[in-house]
């Protein structure tokens, strides 16, 4: 008796750990998809849920392409899909640009220093997203700290407009996601063995050729992750876009946003959302897979 | 339960995973007090031999019996045996006397018996003193020591021991292979233990199983497998051995005799039933068996005598190991004891030498 | 070699000056007399008595907490279980699947996300007549949906780098699953879960947008509340709010930094009394 309690025990055991999350990941996560994509082949209705259904009374299937159709024909959507992937694939660069540097110092800091400076770069993370951006308004208003100083500075003689422009909008992109490309850069640099360079070094090696040779070649998955890290959740972005941008900064998460809650065009924006999911996701999930699962 | 029940044994088991066969049909007898080793290279199954054993994995085919008892089916936390894990498997969170009394306190057994218990064992395995240190402070022969108490505090009817010495250094290891052969002297439980090192294997053995594949290839005691190899895997893993191969001239009850390409007069070897003549063959001599000499040494009935040339020699102190090269161009490797002192050694490099062993010293073997 | 060294670093204090220059202006505006913020009008805790009286964003922000709170809570206990499953049992039927989704919503657009929860809601309530209003429950499956696979992540890193074998090793002595996974697993993966707790805590704290999608009236958690101020323009009180929760999390980190620079000292130190015990 006690013999099949025991192995049932193990079994149900395991059955709960796995079971439990797939559960939850079911309902909540994928059955939401399947719902997106039926709700882009309805027609918007003015009414509550405001789409008709993909089966009437009748009991006859009714699927349209219109919102499909307008998501491709619009030259809007087009301009803010490309816009999306411009502004996230650029501010992913600068973001490495800015951030080797950094996570290269950080690594090279002894303890406990170290520590110190990494806490220092995680930090304004654990701290509110939204004031973050807030706080960079207060910069680049008209009457902000930038022009304040500029202005007293003699530098210039009119403010400038720093808001409201793409440029507010790569700046607080870097801002927002420097810490996603400096964490796993320095993760990398931190498990080089020193022992390498120094190899390298004896071998005859410029520090300038060592750091080309060594240590930027054995960097590359941090420098992958990173990108990766800044440009997915760049893409989808809403926030910045809406607070730092003007009104002709295009960016597909906003156009979602807008088309759903101000247009209330549920299908429409279902419609953007399952083009975005197989242009932009969809890739990138492949691409990590292909990488070996490879994970922040 | 009989007095001759075995402790612990298996029929027939067998585990795959994927295509890879770990354990295939595999059926042993583990006796009371003894202490069983089992032998292999990596990836031969053995660890996955053991870990079902301990319960920690489950079999394809084949059923395990503790004292008898069907416990295949029985999961590890109700089994009678207790596993040594080869990284310890100390819980870092828990210090020395928490460690070793974790298995008694899920027996449910009263405070203070499992407090009497935890110090007896720390005390034979010298660990006083030491009880409220955790894993981390340890040295790596503590570690050890620590692993071995909490696995036989439960008093297991057998205990598993995952190369038991693996993670020690070589002094310590020769050390502790005498400890841990008295400490089952003195519990009387039974171990089985799986090793790579033939020298542990050696030292520690009641029995010695040989595995290769999946399957034991041979077992019996160290001297037995050491001075009487079943097959050419066993004669070439354990300790090192020159083969000779050839075909059967002749078989008889006074020895067999193969003739062997490139060596000019036949082997002669002691006798073999299952080898007629005209089957292939293998006549397998061990280092030290052989004698070296300038001179060629008195023939005699049942002595083999070989000419070759000295074409390596490697000094390890106590004994130096000479490679011989055959006219027809085989190896030979001959060990030495170093009686005199090496600045006296007289055999040097292309030196011609001769080669000479007792016929019985050899074992003959199917090729 | 030393002037490369001095250029990394001077990069790296223009970095950190980039990181916390807008955070120390907009903590010295929020106690800034005067309404602009490039004109200093003197010392004053104005914006926060203000920002006290303010009953809309005291009640988001309990709301928000409460939120954050049960959706840290349950990913922690979900996403635990996951990257449990994923790391320690192996190949399980469905592994690819929970994978996959556990992966999943770390590189989906928030916005993707909360149109599709909304639109289960909604679904759901049309099919089950549940959940009956959307609000905080809605918001708070949303948010344990997401963290759920920050949480697995790293618990799933950390079972990674722990020895197999320790629970093993309680089984072998007589521990029952689920005592094992109380006396060896948790303790063994607690910074992890600790540190999904916090994160999802943070996220869940500081989500706008998929909160935006699946709430419904009357539940106004504190990001939506500032978001629809700051949409407006700059406004004092919110300075005074940025203050406040900078402060909070700048004691949080500074705490939990703390200890893991004693815990790194003590690991030093123990090496050192190790090698020197060696002969």
């Amino acid at each position: 008796m006690s013999r099949s309690q025991g192995v049932n025990g193990q079994r149900l055991f395991r059955a709960v750990t796995s079971g439990l999350p797939t559960l939850w990941l079911c309902v909540f996560f994928l059955a939401p998809f399947a719902l997106v994509l039926k709700i882009s082949l309805a027609d918007p209705v003015i009414g509550q849920p405001p789409f008709t259904p993909l089966i009437d009374a009748t009991g006859s299937l009714h699927l349209t392409f219109d919102n499909y159709r307008l998501v491709f024909g619009d030259s809007l959507f087009l301009a803010s899909y490309l816009g999306s992937l411009r502004i996230a694939a650029l501010a992913s660069l600068i973001c490495l640009l800015v951030g080797y540097p950094m996570a290269y110092a950080i690594a090279r800091t002894p303890q406990p220093w170290r520590t110190l400076l990494l806490l220092l770069v995680m930090l304004p993370f654990w701290s509110s997203f939204l004031l973050r951006i807030y706080a960079w308004m207060g910069m680049l208003s008209t009457h902000g700290a930038f022009n304040t100083a500029l202005l007293t500075l003699g530098w210039i003689e009119r403010p400038l407009a720093l808001m409201y422009n793409d440029f507010a909008v790569y700046l607080g992109i870097v801002y927002t996601y420097l810490p996603f490309m400096v964490l796993p850069l320095y993760a990398v640099l931190e498990k080089q063995d020193p022992d390498l360079r120094e190899a390298a070094e004896d071998l005859g090696a410029t520090p300038w050729r060592v750091f080309m040779d060594i240590t930027l070649p054995l960097s590359l998955p941090g420098i992958i992750a990173g990108l990766m890290l800044v440009f997915i959740p760049a893409v989808g972005e809403y926030v910045i876009p809406t607070l730092l941008g003007g009104l002709d900064t295009r960016m597909i998460g906003r156009a979602l946003f807008d088309e759903f809650f101000v247009n209330r065009d549920w299908p429409l924006a279902s419609a953007v959302a399952t083009v975005l999911l197989l242009v932009v996701v969809l890739p990138v999930m492949i691409f990590q897979r292909g990488r070996g699962g490879a994970h922040p | 339960m009989t007095a001759d029940t075995p402790v612990i044994s298996t029929r027939d088991l067998s585990k795959q995973f994927g295509d890879y066969v770990a354990v295939d049909h595999l059926s042993l007898d583990v006796r009371a007090g003894e202490i069983f080793v089992i032998l292999g290279g990596s990836g031969c199954g053995k660890t996955t031999l053991l870990r079902m054993l301990a319960g920690l994995e489950q079999p394809d085919t084949g059923r395990i019996f503790i004292d008898g008892r069907d416990v295949t089916d029985t999961p590890p936390y109700e089994r009678p045996v207790n596993m040594m894990f080869q990284s310890y498997a100390l819980f870092p969170h828990m210090s020395v006397s928490d460690n070793v009394a974790y298995g008694l306190r899920k027996e449910g057994l009263p405070r203070a018996t499992i407090r009497d218990r935890v110090r007896e064992m720390l005390g034979l395995v010298k660990l006083e003193g030491l009880e409220g240190r955790k894993p981390g402070q340890l040295s790596g022969g503590q570690r050890q020591r620590v692993a071995l108490a909490r696995a036989l505090v439960k008093r297991p009817r057998v205990l598993l021991l995952d190369e038991p010495l693996a993670a020690l250094d070589k002094k310590l290891r020769e050390h502790t292979q005498f400890e841990l052969s008295n400490l089952q002297d003195q519990l009387g439980v039974s171990f089985v233990v799986v090793t790579h090192d033939q020298e542990e294997a050696m030292t520690l053995a009641s029995r010695i199983a040989v595995m290769d594949q999946g399957r034991f290839v041979q077992v019996g005691s160290p001297q037995e497998v050491y001075e009487y190899p079943a097959t050419r895997f066993v004669a070439e893993f354990v300790g090192s051995t020159t083969l000779f191969a050839g075909i059967v001239r002749e078989s008889g009850p006074e020895g067999v005799v193969i003739v062997c390409e490139g060596i000019e007069s036949a082997l002669p070897g002691p006798p073999s039933a299952a080898l007629q003549a005209g089957a292939s063959a293998l006549i397998a001599v061990r280092p030290e068996k052989i004698q070296l000499s300038k001179e060629r040494p008195e023939a005699a009935a049942g002595r083999v005598i070989l000419q070759g040339i000295v074409q390596d020699l490697a000094y390890y102190g106590g004994r130096s190991v000479y490679r011989v090269r055959l006219p027809g161009g085989q190896m030979v490797s001959v060990s030495a004891q170093n009686r005199i002192r090496a600045a006296e050694r007289t055999l040097e490099w292309d030196e011609a030498v001769f080669l000479s062993w007792a016929r019985e010293s050899a074992v003959v073997l199917q090729g | 070699m030393k002037g490369r060294g001095l250029a990394v670093y001077t990069w790296l204090a223009l970095g950190y000056l980039f990181f916390y220059l807008p955070i120390i202006l907009l903590v010295a505006n929020s106690f800034n007399a005067s309404r602009i913020g490039s004109h200093w009008g003197g010392f004053s805790l104005h914006w926060y008595r203000q920002l006290f009286a303010d009953e809309q964003i005291l009640h988001s922000a309990w709301l928000s907490v409460q939120i954050a709170f049960f959706s840290a809570c349950g990913a922690t206990v979900l996403g635990g279980f996951a990257g449990l499953a994923l790391g320690r049992m192996g190949k399980f039927r469905g592994r690819t699947a929970l994978a996959g989704m556990v992966a999943a919503p770390l590189v989906m657009p928030e916005v993707i996300t909360g149109l599709s929860l909304l639109l289960l809601f909604v679904s759901m309530r049309a099919v089950f007549g549940w959940p009956h209003a959307r609000g905080a429950l809605t918001i708070t499956i949303a948010h344990i949906t997401f963290c759920l696979a920050y949480v697995a992540v790293v618990v799933q890193s950390r079972v990674a780098t722990m020895d197999a074998s320790l629970e093993e090793a309680a089984m072998d002595l007589g521990g029952r699953p689920f005592r094992v996974l109380l006396d060896i697993t948790i303790p063994g993966i607690a910074p992890a879960l600790l540190s999904g707790w916090l994160l999802s805590f943070t996220l869940s704290l500081d989500d706008l947008v998929i909160s935006s999608f699946v709430s419904g009236p009357g539940a106004n958690t504190l990001p939506m509340l500032i978001f629809s101020k700051v949409k407006l323009g700059i406004t004092p009180d919110i300075n005074a709010l940025a203050a406040l929760i900078i402060g909070v999390v700048t004691l949080g980190v500074s705490v939990a930094g703390g200890w893991m620079f004693a815990q790194q000292r003590q690991a030093l130190v123990l090496q050192r009394q190790q090698r020197t015990e060696r002969p």
